[in-house]
């Protein structure tokens, strides 16, 4: 039978309308167990490439027959070998073009919302690694918050928009991705934003993005405001965008907060997140909408595929914000930490410019799941 | 400085899955116990020949790089029979280091690969199949700590070595498999 290409971008779609999907995952057992492509709605078989080599008879009763079956693997070779032994026992196969690498560099652009005088919100969804990185459009001008390295997404979809790139920001230096922020400026002729006190070893220009500092994105109204919120590192500034949204970083996601330790130890700026989530972000509008630089779980995601939600039910719902007694908050954001990002040491060096891998490397780098909350 | 290995395979600007289909299929050329080296390039190379070798009872021995290449040692069937020890004078792994220090010397039999990738510091490396045109490099008036993975390479060493007259031989068990201690390599 026939072995038909699946894109990431069809993948994605899957995912966010929740549709059914069986993914024979033929990665290595440790890498499966590490990171897969979650679905609502998604089936699993792992079973390793080399465990197939003499035959894929054992496996083919596994495979439904009422859903697509998608092979996957790191690049796609090992999958489009498993898609053929498993075409030629008479079935119908996709496997995924890329495999998990392209998975891993996914981006799909959804609409926030809308913003005074015409503007628009938009948020790159990174499904695959978690990230979220945002465009505020108005009037032909964008700004640009926390961009993924793939510079050319944001780039195109700028031209698509027909919109120049005026500021470029990074929230915080970030040591579980590789910021594609700086590229994009130095491209564009943008000015690029870093935290001081993040970038206090980098080896390149920029403009210091400091507490309270403002701009206007387009001639009209459109505010982008920095708001100093220290905590997941000593220089984390979140964004109120158009008085309506706030970008918190890695500071505070849907189900979770931001953990202490990538950039140093844990004990050192935990009164700081603590003064962040608990005094700092308790003196904004609880009807700002929430838009984090990343989710966890794709139970995270709303309906539409954005991760996005009311700061006052964030007060309401996360446990991170609920704890009040302060030393159990101590120990729960330095305790118990999850594992740190795969390279998260060297992926802050390459956001520093302190060193230019390949891009082959880059994609090492950035493999597996981003670890940046605490729960 | 370079491993010895019996067979050598070139899986450079391979990718995945070809190094995994080659080394399977150089393997049938390869006698049981003896040493492949794989070199690739593919990064994702390493987790994979682990993992399989694990899963069809090869035993892996380690990666290094050299000039942009990965060079994997793996061992064909590394789980040695397990049969019937036959030298009677052995002591456990726990008990050899204060008996070597005592002027005694640790004799490590596996292959000069197993060795590289992990062995007792201050142990010698004769593999098994070279040690009867290497007995004048032992002292039969020292004591020797025969050691191998799991004891049966060992036990046929001390045989050979009490054969040629050495007396003070003794077999290590169970072995470096289940070796707790620090390991140096010399990769």
């Amino acid at each position: 039978m026939t072995i038909i290409k699946m894109t990431a971008a069809q993948v994605a779609r899957k995912l966010i309308e929740k549709q059914p999907l069986f993914i024979l995952d033929v990665r290595n057992t440790d890498a499966y167990d590490d990171w897969k492509i979650e679905g609502h709605n998604f089936e699993y078989l792992n079973i390793p490439y080399f465990d197939l080599l003499d035959g894929v008879e054992e496996i083919i009763p596994k495979l439904p027959t009422d859903k697509d079956v998608l092979v996957v693997c790191a690049k796609e070779g090992s999958s489009v070998m498993v898609a053929e032994m498993v075409a030629e026992a008479g079935r119908d196969v996709f496997y995924l073009e890329g495999g998990m690498k392209s998975w891993s560099s996914y981006l799909e652009p959804i609409k926030v919302g809308d913003l005074t005088g015409g503007g628009e919100l938009y948020q790159f969804v990174r499904l695959g690694k978690g990230c979220l990185s945002y465009m505020v459009i108005s009037e032909g001008e964008a700004a640009i918050i926390d961009a993924v390295r793939f510079t050319e997404v944001f780039t195109n979809f700028a031209k698509e928009k027909n919109v120049e790139i005026k500021h470029v920001f990074d929230t915080h230096l970030h040591a579980d991705h590789i910021s594609g922020g700086r590229h994009i400026a130095e491209a564009t002729g943008a000015t690029y934003y870093l935290p001081p006190k993040d970038a206090e070893e980098v080896v390149f220009d920029y403009t210091p993005l400091e507490d309270g500092l403002t701009v206007k994105v387009g001639a009209s109204q459109i505010e982008v405001g920095a708001l100093y919120s220290p905590g997941h590192t000593i220089g984390s500034t979140s964004f109120v965008v158009d008085n309506k949204y706030l970008l918190t970083g890695d500071i505070l996601f849907i189900d979770s907060i931001g953990r202490p330790d990538l950039a140093g130890l844990a004990e050192d700026w935990v009164g700081d997140l603590r003064e962040t989530l608990y005094r700092r972000y308790r003196e904004l509008a609880e009807d700002l909408i929430v838009l984090p630089a990343h989710f966890m779980i794709i139970e995270e995601l709303n309906e539409d595929g954005t991760v996005a939600k009311r700061l006052g039910n964030l007060f309401a719902e996360n446990h991170g914000l609920n704890i009040e007694s302060e030393e159990e908050f101590r120990r729960t954001v330095t305790d118990n930490l999850p594992p740190q990002p795969n390279a998260y040491q060297q992926i802050r060096q390459v956001n520093m410019g302190k060193i230019t891998p390949d891009n082959e490397e880059q994609t090492e780098m950035e493999i597996g799941p981003n670890r940046c909350a605490v729960r | 400085m370079s491993i010895k290995a019996d067979v050598n395979l070139d899986c450079k600007g391979l990718a995945c899955p070809m190094p995994i289909v080659k080394t399977k299929k150089a393997m049938n050329d390869v006698e049981d116990g003896q040493i492949l080296e794989v070199q690739a390039t593919d990064k994702g190379s390493i987790a994979d020949l682990k993992a399989w070798s694990e899963s069809v009872g090869h035993q892996y021995l380690g990666t290094k790089e050299e000039d942009g290449v990965l060079l994997h040692y793996i061992r064909k069937s590394g789980d040695d029979l397990d049969s019937e020890k036959k030298f009677e004078n052995t002591i456990t792994n726990e008990e050899i280091i204060d008996r070597a220090t005592n002027g005694g010397i640790i004799l490590d039999v596996r292959e000069e690969a197993e060795y590289a990738f992990g062995h007792i510091e201050g142990s010698k490396s004769i593999p098994m199949g070279e040690l009867e045109g290497r007995l004048d490099e032992l002292d039969k008036d020292q004591e020797i700590y025969v050691i191998c993975r799991t004891g049966t390479r060992s036990d046929l060493a001390a045989q050979k070595l009490a054969e040629k007259g050495f007396t003070k031989v003794v077999n290590v068990l169970p072995g470096m498999s289940s070796w707790n201690g620090d390991l140096a390599k010399k990769i």
